[in-house]
C-alpha cells in the first residue's frame, strides 16, 4: 500500500509542483505567450479545440500501434529465426543494425515514394524506430534460455518447435516485455516524426501535423496542448505496458 | 546395463576433463560418483546422457541405448520452468512425447513425492526442497531405465537433505531404477551408495571403488566404517597429489 501511494502520490506531486513554478515563472517575467505560454493558456487552448485535438491523438495513436504491433511480429518472428539457425543469425543481424543506425528522417522520404499511401508509409516509418528494442531483447532472451532446461528438452527428444514455443519463447517473455515497454514509448516517437516527415494532414491528420499548424499560426499555447497530449500519451502507453508486464511474469516471483 | 570403454574428454581450451574412465554399471545399481570439484563427474553424467561427446573412448549399451525419455536426468539446480505450475513442470516430459494420460501420471507422481497438494503451485512459491522434489518427480514420471543425478541435494540444508536421500532411495527401490548419483560429500555417497566410484581430482580417472550398502540408518556401524573408510581414500589420494 505504501508503495502503491509513493508510486502514485510522487510523481503528480512533482508534476503540480512543476506546473506551479511554470506559472510563477511566467507570470513574473511577463515572457510573451508566442514564447511560452503559461498552463492556463495551454488549458484554454485544449478547451477551445479539444474534439479536434483528440481526433489528431487517435489518429497518431493508430500509427503508433500498427507500428508497435508491426514491430512485435517482426521483431519477435525475425528473433526466433536468429535463435533457430546460426545462419539465419549472421544473415539477419547486420540487418537489424543497419536498421538501428539509420535515421528514419534520412529513409522517410524514400519510404514514402516506395509505399505512396501515406498512412502505410507512416507506420513502416515508425515500425522501423520502433523495431530494435523488442527484437534485440527478444534475441537476448531466446540466447538466456538456461542449459539445463535446454538439455532437459534434447533429452526427453523435443522437437525444434516444442523447443521454441515451450521454453525458449516463455523463457524470453521477461526480457521481450522489457523490449516491448521500450518499443511502446519509441513507435510513438516514430509515429510523430513520420507524420512531420510525410506532412500528412486533412481530416486523418495526427498531433504532429497539429503542432506544425499551430507554429505557422504562432498558436504557441495550442502546440503546447498537442505536446501535452503527447506526453500523456507516452506516459499511458509505458504505464499499460508496465502493467502488462506486471501482471505476465507476477506468477514467476 | 552400460560400460564406458577408455573414455577421455578434453575441452577446446585443452583442458583435459576426464582420462581413461572405464567402468560399468549393472541393472539396479545405486552407483555413487564421488570426487572433489572440477574433477569430471558431472562431465562423465552427461556424456552417459548424451549430451556430451567424449574425445576418446566409447560407450556400450547392453540393450542399445536408451531412447528419448528413458533416462531420468536430475540436475544441481531443481531448473523447473518458472511459468509452468508443479504438475505442468512434471508432466513436461509426458507432454513433449503427446502421451493422452500426462496429467494424471504427473498427479500420481507428486503425490508419491509428497507434494499431491502443490499440483498448482509455481515453482516460486515453494522451498528448495520441493522444488527439487518436483525436479525428482519430472525425471521418474516417465519411468526411465536410467536415472542420472548431478549433485542434486547439495544446495539444500542438512535436514532436507537427509529426507531426501531416504525418499529417493525409496523411489528408486520401488522401480528398480538403475541411477548414477554425482557428489562430492562422502557421507552422501556411503549412505546412498550400492557401489562407490572414487575419482582423482582433474583430470578425473578412476581411483577405487568401494561397495556399499544404500540407506543403512546414520549411526550405524557398517555406514560409519564406509564413511571413514572413504575418508581415507581421499587422503591417501590427497597425499598422493
Amino acid at each position: 500500500m505504501r508503495r502503491l501511494s509513493a508510486g502514485w502520490w510522487a510523481p503528480l506531486i512533482s508534476f503540480m509542483v512543476a506546473l506551479g513554478l511554470w506559472q510563477a515563472a511566467v507570470m513574473l517575467t511577463l515572457v510573451p505567450p508566442y514564447i511560452v505560454p503559461e498552463p492556463l493558456a495551454i488549458i484554454q487552448a485544449f478547451a477551445a479545440d479539444w474534439p479536434g485535438l483528440l481526433r489528431a491523438l487517435v489518429a497518431t495513436l493508430t500509427v503508433t500501434f500498427a507500428a508497435l504491433l508491426a514491430a512485435v511480429i517482426l521483431g519477435v518472428a525475425l528473433a526466433c529465426g536468429m535463435a533457430a539457425s546460426r545462419w539465419a543469425r549472421a544473415a539477419i543481424e547486420p540487418w537489424a543494425v543497419i536498421l538501428q543506425v539509420t535515421p528514419v528522417v534520412a529513409i522517410a522520404p524514400l519510404i514514402i515514394v516506395w509505399i505512396g499511401d501515406p498512412f502505410t508509409a507512416m507506420v513502416v516509418c515508425a515500425t522501423v524506430v520502433a523495431f530494435f528494442p523488442v527484437f534485440s531483447n527478444t534475441v537476448s532472451g531466446l540466447a538466456a534460455t538456461p542449459a539445463d532446461l535446454l538439455d532437459l528438452f534434447r533429452l526427453n527428444g523435443a522437437s525444434p518447435l516444442q523447443e521454441i514455443l515451450w521454453l525458449r519463447l516463455p523463457a524470453a517473455l521477461p526480457y521481450f516485455l522489457a523490449g516491448l515497454r521500450v518499443s511502446g514509448g519509441l513507435a510513438l516517437v516514430g509515429a510523430v516524426v513520420a507524420e512531420f516527415v510525410t506532412g500528412a494532414g486533412g481530416v486523418a491528420s495526427g498531433l504532429a501535423f497539429r503542432i506544425l499548424e499551430a507554429g505557422y499560426r504562432l498558436q504557441v499555447p495550442r502546440m503546447f496542448a498537442a505536446l501535452a497530449l503527447l506526453s500523456a500519451a507516452g506516459l499511458a502507453i509505458n504505464a499499460v505496458l508496465g502493467l502488462v508486464s506486471r501482471r505476465l511474469l507476477a506468477s514467476r516471483t | 546395463m552400460l560400460h564406458v570403454h577408455g573414455l577421455a574428454r578434453r575441452f577446446d581450451t585443452g583442458t583435459v576433463a576426464l582420462s581413461g574412465i572405464d567402468i560399468g554399471v549393472g541393472a539396479g545399481d545405486f552407483l555413487v560418483l564421488l570426487g572433489p570439484s572440477g574433477c569430471g563427474k558431472s562431465t562423465l553424467l552427461r556424456m552417459i546422457a548424451g549430451l556430451d561427446k567424449p574425445t576418446e573412448g566409447r560407450i556400450d549399451w547392453t540393450a542399445g541405448r536408451p531412447a528419448p525419455g528413458e533416462i531420468g536426468f536430475v540436475f544441481q539446480e531443481a531448473t523447473l520452468m518458472p511459468w509452468e505450475t508443479a504438475l505442468r513442470n512434471v508432466s513436461l516430459p509426458l507432454r513433449l512425447r503427446g502421451a493422452p494420460d500426462a496429467d494424471a501420471r504427473a498427479r500420481k507422481m507428486l503425490a508419491q513425492v509428497g507434494l499431491g497438494e502443490f499440483a498448482g503451485a509455481r515453482p516460486a512459491t515453494l522451498s528448495g526442497g520441493m522444488r527439487m522434489r518436483v525436479s525428482i518427480a519430472r525425471a521418474l514420471v516417465s519411468e526411465p531405465k536410467l536415472l542420472l543425478m548431478d549433485e542434486p541435494f547439495a544446495a539444500l540444508d542438512e535436514f532436507t537433505r537427509h529426507r531426501l536421500q531416504d525418499e529417493l532411495l525409496e523411489l528408486t527401490r520401488a522401480r528398480g531404477c538403475t541411477t548414477v548419483f554425482v557428489t562430492h560429500s562422502l557421507y552422501e555417497a556411503a549412505y546412498l551408495g550400492s557401489r562407490i566410484v572414487l575419482m582423482t581430482p582433474r583430470p578425473g580417472r578412476i581411483a577405487a571403488e568401494f561397495p556399499g550398502q544404500p540407506g543403512h540408518d546414520r549411526l550405524d556401524a557398517g555406514y560409519l566404517a564406509r564413511v571413514g573408510e572413504l575418508t581415507r581414500a581421499l587422503r591417501d589420494l590427497q597425499l598422493a597429489a
